[in-house]
């Protein structure tokens, strides 16, 4: 596999906090783009960000539409639309109906990153209690991408990465505190 | 012949061939909307209209040779998601902000492009009504697709979504309830027709179609996020040409309609809610 070029990451229920540990054990110097989509239910972001930026080593931004995807900087999906990476590496935002019941929804993610990117992303599916995302990271190993899952068993809520195992596999399936170490190791030049 | 393409290049050029034949067949151009949101209603619609494995070229062909097929066509690539009262704190700053400004007009003239099923055109009625406008105004509500026009024209919506609608008209400053303008029965929430007496629904295309009103408020929300930069760019200057001076613009809340070309022709009026004038006319002060 390729240096990854950027780092796609999916939770829902129980994903305010795997994300923090996550990103808190990041390497400042990644530079990856770190893009996340996180169910909440609320109708903006900003509790989120504001919750994951004091933890995160990275700095950290809710993505915005017709923007370049930036390396180095974590970027956020908005509530209430999907977001979709373009192919020369835009963001563009999607009022289309839902997908798994979730807007953003994580397959909307990680299909059109895995399309932009191919064997040059790594998906990360947390913590969460639907399954959405299963069939994103099953696009992005078609493709050619790296696909982490959080180990079901240190899941606040287990759902969302045992269907990722169960529909796409994984290349690694690994418990919270060592997600951050091994995207490190991956992604470090 | 260098290294054969791959299914992500092949599945572009099926996309650019689709793109071709629906405006070389039946004179809709989707070239300049973003490409990914585009691919993935193209991809939605060959599965439902393409041959088994839904690939896009196997729907190509229907789209050369079963002009029928063009009213769901355009309907697969709206797949639009609305809800009464979206954003209910638009709609506050709509009834707090805006209305007073537009009361001062003896006729108002209201442009919602890109209405879908209607859900933000009842939303704006009720608006009115309840701000003793109604009787003044006259709103033009747009799309694309016949087929939306069609449902939006009927008012008739899945029951689930009452509850939700009813709290965001109280979030947005209603001061009756939503069941005072609506019925239930069988699964359905019916609009009342009242509310569409000044509406005129009717098919108009952002991408071609010319300004037709003279307006004091045009709202557009989430449909200017499917469309590339230039396109955009064209929407607004469309935009400011029909509003009347000091009209006003409401976007998405999330949209970004930059700062330069047609977008430098508006000043915020709360640029959080994405809510703008048309700038005053150049030359001497006010
Ligand atoms: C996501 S919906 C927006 C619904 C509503 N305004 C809202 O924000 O909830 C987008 C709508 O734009 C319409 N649309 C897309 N392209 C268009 C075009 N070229 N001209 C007019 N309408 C278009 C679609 O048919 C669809 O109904």
């Amino acid at each position: 596999m390729k240096r990854p070029a950027a780092i796609v990451l999916g939770c829902s229920a129980g994903g305010p906090e795997a994300l923090r540990a996550v990103l808190g054990g990041l390497d400042p110097r990644l530079p990856q783009a770190v893009l996340v989509c996180c169910h909440t239910g609320s109708e903006t972001v900003d509790l989120l960000c504001e919750l994951l930026a004091r933890a995160s080593r990275l700095p950290l931004i809710e993505a915005a539409e017709r923007e370049p995807v930036r390396g180095g900087v974590v970027q956020v999906a908005p509530a209430g639309y999907h977001l979709l990476v373009e192919r020369d590496l835009h963001f563009t935002l999607s009022a289309d109906a839902r997908v798994n019941l979730s807007r953003p929804s994580i397959d909307v993610l990680f299909a059109s990153a895995a399309a932009a990117w191919r064997d040059a992303l790594v998906g990360v599916v947390l913590s969460g209690a639907n399954a959405d995302g299963a069939e994103g990271m099953h696009e992005l190993r078609r493709l050619g991408g790296c696909a982490i899952v959080q180990s079901p068993d240190s899941a606040l809520a287990r759902a969302m990465p045992q269907a990722a195992i169960d529909r796409a596999g994984a290349d690694h399936c690994v418990p919270l505190d060592a997600i951050a170490p091994l995207l490190n190791q991956l992604c470090l030049p | 012949m260098s290294r054969a393409p791959d299914d992500i290049e092949l599945e572009g050029i099926e996309l650019d061939l689709f793109v071709e034949a629906m405006r070389r067949r039946h004179g809709y151009d989707f070239g300049q909307y973003a490409p990914a949101s585009l691919l993935r209603r193209v991809r939605q619609l060959a599965k439902r209209h393409g041959d088994g494995d839904g690939a896009i070229s196997t729907l190509i062909h229907r789209v050369l040779h079963e002009p029928e097929l063009l009213p769901q066509l355009l309907e697969g690539l709206s797949v639009p998601a609305s809800d009464m009262f979206r954003d209910p704190s638009v709609f506050r700053a709509l009834r707090e902000q805006v209305l007073p400004q537009l009361a001062t007009h003896p006729q108002i003239t209201i442009w919602q492009a890109g209405c879908a099923r209607g859900e933000e055109v009842y939303s704006l009625a009720i608006l009115l009504e309840e701000a003793g406008l109604y009787e003044r105004s006259q709103i033009f509500a747009t799309d694309l697709s016949e087929l939306m026009l069609e449902q939006a024209r009927e008012g008739i919506y899945p029951l689930r979504a009452a509850q939700q609608w009813s709290r965001n008209y109280v979030a947005a400053g209603g001061s009756h309830s939503l069941a005072d303008y609506c019925s239930a029965r069988y699964g359905l929430l019916k609009l009342d027709r009242r509310l569409r007496r000044n509406v005129t629904f009717a098919q108009h295309n952002l991408v071609a179609d010319e300004v037709f009103c003279e307006a004091q408020l045009v709202l557009c929300r989430n449909v200017l996020i499917y469309f590339s930069n230039p396109l955009q760019q064209r929407c607004l200057a469309r935009f400011r040409d029909s509003l009347v001076r000091g009209g006003f613009l409401c976007l998405g809340l999330r949209e970004r309609p930059g700062s330069s070309g047609a977008a430098a022709d508006f000043t915020p009026v709360d640029a959080n809610l994405r809510i703008y004038r048309r700038a005053a006319a150049a030359g001497p002060g006010p």
